[in-house]
């Protein structure tokens, strides 16, 4: 049998409350300080009796952008995880079961004679990690160290990982983990050693890169945020956004944010409203149905020009949909939500690193065009976790026409001794914002319309005028948007057409096509979705004889936007709405059929 | 008075009310208690919900939010945890605050924000016309409720109460100096200090009239009981054959929501200067 090097995909699945995510993420960082790039995509479906959760790992030697869907080792803490993943397992896999709780029955019976290649290996977990450390919530740990027998990972490597994760708890800890990892390494070594030495997967340390990072979309808003100078951050626990609310208010006190855990997103949004009109750099977070309650305070925002930063991780709905799963059906509801016609900017970064990065953007747009900025991001992006390269970026902070101070006002901006023009109207439409608190620049933020200094008017001039006003932005904040990046072989005559987050498996589709046939194509992939980049999507699609949309949603929504604002219809549609990510492989299959067709 | 510091908070504007309304008087008492105070117009801020009382957000020239109709409480916290240096007063009536708002009223209380609360209670929806509000008496006849409201009014004095309002009196708009004492003292209480001021609606509230509160209020004496006392604060809120009007209950003893972060003891975040944070820190947590 051949040998298949640093390229396999591991997966733990076991009862909510067995450590499956904090052993989805040791391992992650254990592949990461070998020199190799990991992504971890996690599932824990609410309907099965006990919280079945699972982890599961791609491992490569260059960047993953997705998890697989084959796996080619199931570390199994109960046995609903070998009846629930037997279908996703290789021809040449491994199980790894806690032999200790259950017993399974032979490969033929369980999996059919397709994976007769399938090995067993039952490992009594649960006994060992109470031998090791009298605790048998370490059988995940234990588990660890089974795995590592078997695929061949040196042991130096974890224990170091683990002094560091637990080094600010007892030594006892720390020593308690290691024994448990040695315990299942030595039982399988010494019972499986031959099978294991003949097992297809292997991994190799390259070297020991403790530069990169294994982060998730969630955090790394998270941090993008603390780098962009945010001050105020609200939030209502809502899935899968709750994380970022937990990662910031975990770090209120080091950088002196105030995060408000308030009564509900209508409160969230009307409270980050108040806090940037006071001055503060402020955002808040939430997901679909929270963004619904939002809606309001949005359009409160436009028309007072007072500027808002939301992040909405999507998670499938109407209403409360599937609150643990992933999809892209809040595109369209995003761009038009609230009552009224406005300007707002909707960025959907699809990779970490793009997180970081789209909400230090974010803040900027929002102060500098005094308008609503919306990130959008969905439950696959926001927690899982990919090995990527520390984030360098260096983004200014920028704040536009903000007066803070009194000193900072000019003569020329006051109208009379008191009353300032907030909303005269400018060259780009934006105006010179004054905080309460500086003198000479009194104004009224109103959700009225109102004339120049922001009291009510329902004066026909004043309303064209203000209406105007606030869209004449849109010319220059449409310039500042980075326009659409495309991967892949640019010359080829396949397109596909992708936003935020499906760019992951999306890109890892590619590669694994590339690998397999030797061939590419073409990948349109939307960071900065509104206001449109119009001209130059008509200008790249003439170039294609095959557009297909891919979208994590049922009724292609990017398509439509494309098709109502440049006239090009995309009629071939790849769309998946099962709340389930694209799985490369699915996709490999898609692109090779339609690349063998031509 | 000085009546120049007094006409310097009024704006171009001229009052849309309708003769006889209770919003002229509390606005004057509001005036004239910032003038006391010897507030500079641009030294304090007025956040106002929709509705008639909301409508003074264009007569008074001060800086000013006129928000969501029933979101100004939480515009408000926003502010105040931004700025908790920059005086606040929140001006809005029984429909925004009790009704649509209910929810952040609660929680506005309970958190202790340093911020007075003007609650103009007409007993009805003035803006929209005359329909029941929160604090439409049981029976009363409206043109959402022809045939009467059946639900009993909410007491806002009591919610306060019980929602943890460190300050709770009650005006009455038919007696502006005396309204303006009770503002005064709400102003200067540390914490969140609320006013339920009866506001006679002339034009859709042909019950609860000028003549009505004659003879349905009275004065409470600052003899009458210890206003720290919550269970005879309690009792003298309830009351509803003779309605009180003063001081009901107060707190002095507890901390204010930005007291309690520490995230603020190196002053107002809008203070302080936002430069690019070094997350280097951070960055190494996930190696």
């Amino acid at each position: 049998m051949r040998t298949v090097v640093n390229k396999f995909t591991w997966k733990i699945g076991g009862e909510a409350g067995f450590g499956v995510n904090s052993s989805g993420l040791l391992f992650s960082k254990y592949i990461t300080r070998n020199g190799l790039f990991a992504f971890e995509y996690s599932e824990y479906p609410s309907l099965i009796r006990g919280g079945h959760q699972t982890s599961q790992i791609t491992i490569d030697s260059v960047p993953v952008f997705s998890e697989h869907f084959t796996v080619d080792v199931l570390l199994a803490l109960n046995k609903a995880s070998v009846e629930l993943h037997k279908n996703e397992l290789s021809k040449n896999s491994a199980i790894i079961y806690d032999s200790a709780q259950f017993s399974l029955s032979t490969p033929q019976e369980l999996l059919g004679n397709k994976s007769s290649n399938v090995l067993f290996i039952g490992v009594p977990l649960t006994e060992l990690a109470i031998k090791a450390a009298n605790l048998n919530i370490l059988r995940n740990t234990v588990g660890i160290g089974a795995s590592l027998a078997l695929l061949g990972g040196e042991l130096d490597l974890l224990f170091k990982l683990i002094e560091e994760e637990f080094g600010k708890k007892d030594q006892s800890v720390i020593d308690m983990n290691c024994l448990a990892i040695q315990s299942g390494y030595d039982f399988v070594r010494s019972q499986f050693g031959g099978v294991c030495d003949a097992f297809m997967y292997k991994m190799q340390k390259v070297d020991e890169n403790e530069n990169r990072m294994v982060i998730s979309g969630n955090e790394a808003l998270g941090v993008g945020a603390i780098k962009g100078g945010v001050q105020f951050y609200a939030g209502y626990p809502m899935t899968p956004s709750s994380t970022l609310l937990g990662y910031m208010a975990a770090k209120q006190y080091d950088y002196d944010i105030v995060v408000k855990h308030a009564e509900d997103e209508i409160a969230v949004c009307n409270m980050t409203v108040g806090a940037s009109f006071a001055g503060a750099r402020a955002m808040c977070a939430t997901s679909g149905g929270g963004f619904a309650l939002m809606e309001e305070g949005i359009g409160l925002a436009a028309i007072t020009e007072t500027p808002l930063t939301i992040v909405e991780v999507q998670r499938p709905g109407p209403a409360t949909g599937l609150p643990t799963w992933t999809d892209q059906g809040d595109l369209r509801f995003v761009i038009h939500a609230s009552q009224g016609e406005f300007l707002r900017v909707v960025i959907a970064p699809g990779d970490m690193h793009e997180c970081y990065v789209a909400i230090q953007k974010a803040l900027n747009l929002a102060e500098k065009y005094q308008l609503p900025v919306i990130v959008m991001s969905d439950k696959w992006l926001s927690e899982s976790h990919a090995t990527v390269e520390t984030f360098t970026d260096e983004i200014p902070i920028e704040r536009g026409k903000l007066i803070l101070k009194s000193e900072d006002m000019q003569t020329s901006l006051k109208y009379s001794t008191d009353l300032f023009s907030r909303y005269m109207t400018t060259n780009d439409g934006v105006s010179p914002r004054t905080i309460p608190g500086v003198e000479g620049g009194i104004f009224l933020a109103n959700s009225d319309e109102h004339e120049e200094h922001g009291y009510t008017s329902e004066d026909s001039d004043v309303r064209i005028e203000q209406v105007d006003k606030r869209m004449m932005k849109l010319h220059h904040v449409l310039k500042e948007l980075a326009e659409p990046i495309i991967y892949g072989d640019e010359g080829s005559s396949i397109l596909l057409v992708g936003w935020g987050s499906t760019k992951g498996p999306i890109l890892e589709a590619m590669k694994l096509v590339e690998i397999e046939i030797d061939s590419s194509v073409a990948f349109i992939h939307f960071v900065n979705v509104w206001p449109f980049p119009k001209e130059f999507v008509k200008e790249k699609f003439e170039k294609y004889r095959r557009i297909i949309l891919v979208e994590n949603n049922s009724q292609g929504q990017l398509g439509g936007l494309i098709a109502q604002m440049t006239s090009c219809h995309i009629h071939e549609k790849w769309l998946k709405y099962d709340g389930r990510p694209f799985w490369p492989e699915e996709l490999k299959q898609k692109i090779i059929d339609v690349i063998e067709m031509k | 008075m000085d009546i120049h510091k007094l006409k310097n908070l009024n704006t171009k504007h001229k009052p849309s009310w309708c003769p006889g309304c209770g919003d002229f008087s509390i606005w004057h008492s509001l005036k004239k208690t910032i003038v006391e105070l010897g507030w500079t117009p641009h030294e304090f801020c007025v956040v106002y919900d929709i509705g008639c009382s909301g409508n003074m957000c264009s007569f008074v020239n001060a800086y000013g939010f006129h928000g969501l109709h029933g979101r100004s409480l939480p515009v408000a916290a926003g502010i105040k945890m931004s700025n908790h240096e920059l005086p606040l007063i929140i001006v809005g009536g029984d429909g925004g605050l009790l009704g649509e708002g209910m929810g952040h009223m609660v929680h506005f209380i309970r958190a202790n924000h340093d911020v007075t609360l003007f609650l103009h209670d007409n007993q009805i929806y003035g803006l929209t016309t005359g329909q029941t509000s929160p604090t439409t008496e049981k029976g009363i006849k409206t043109k959402s409720n022809p045939h009467g409201g059946i639900e009993i009014p909410i007491n806002p004095l009591t919610l306060a109460i019980t929602a943890g309002a460190t300050f709770v009196a009650r005006g009455y708009a038919g007696d502006p100096e005396f309204t303006q004492q009770l503002m005064r003292k709400a102003i200067d209480h540390k914490g969140f200090s609320i006013i339920d001021i009866f506001q006679p609606c002339v034009t859709f509230n042909n019950h609860n009239t000028y003549s009505w509160f004659r003879e349905h209020a009275y004065y409470l004496s600052d003899q009458e009981y210890d206003r720290s006392d919550k269970l005879a604060a309690y009792g003298k809120s309830i009351e509803s054959e003779k309605l009180p009007l003063g001081v009901i209950y107060e707190d002095t003893s507890r901390k204010t929501y930005e007291e309690e972060l520490t995230q603020l003891s190196k002053g107002p975040l809008v203070k302080q200067s936002i430069t690019q944070r070094d997350v280097n820190k951070l960055l190494q947590e996930f190696m």
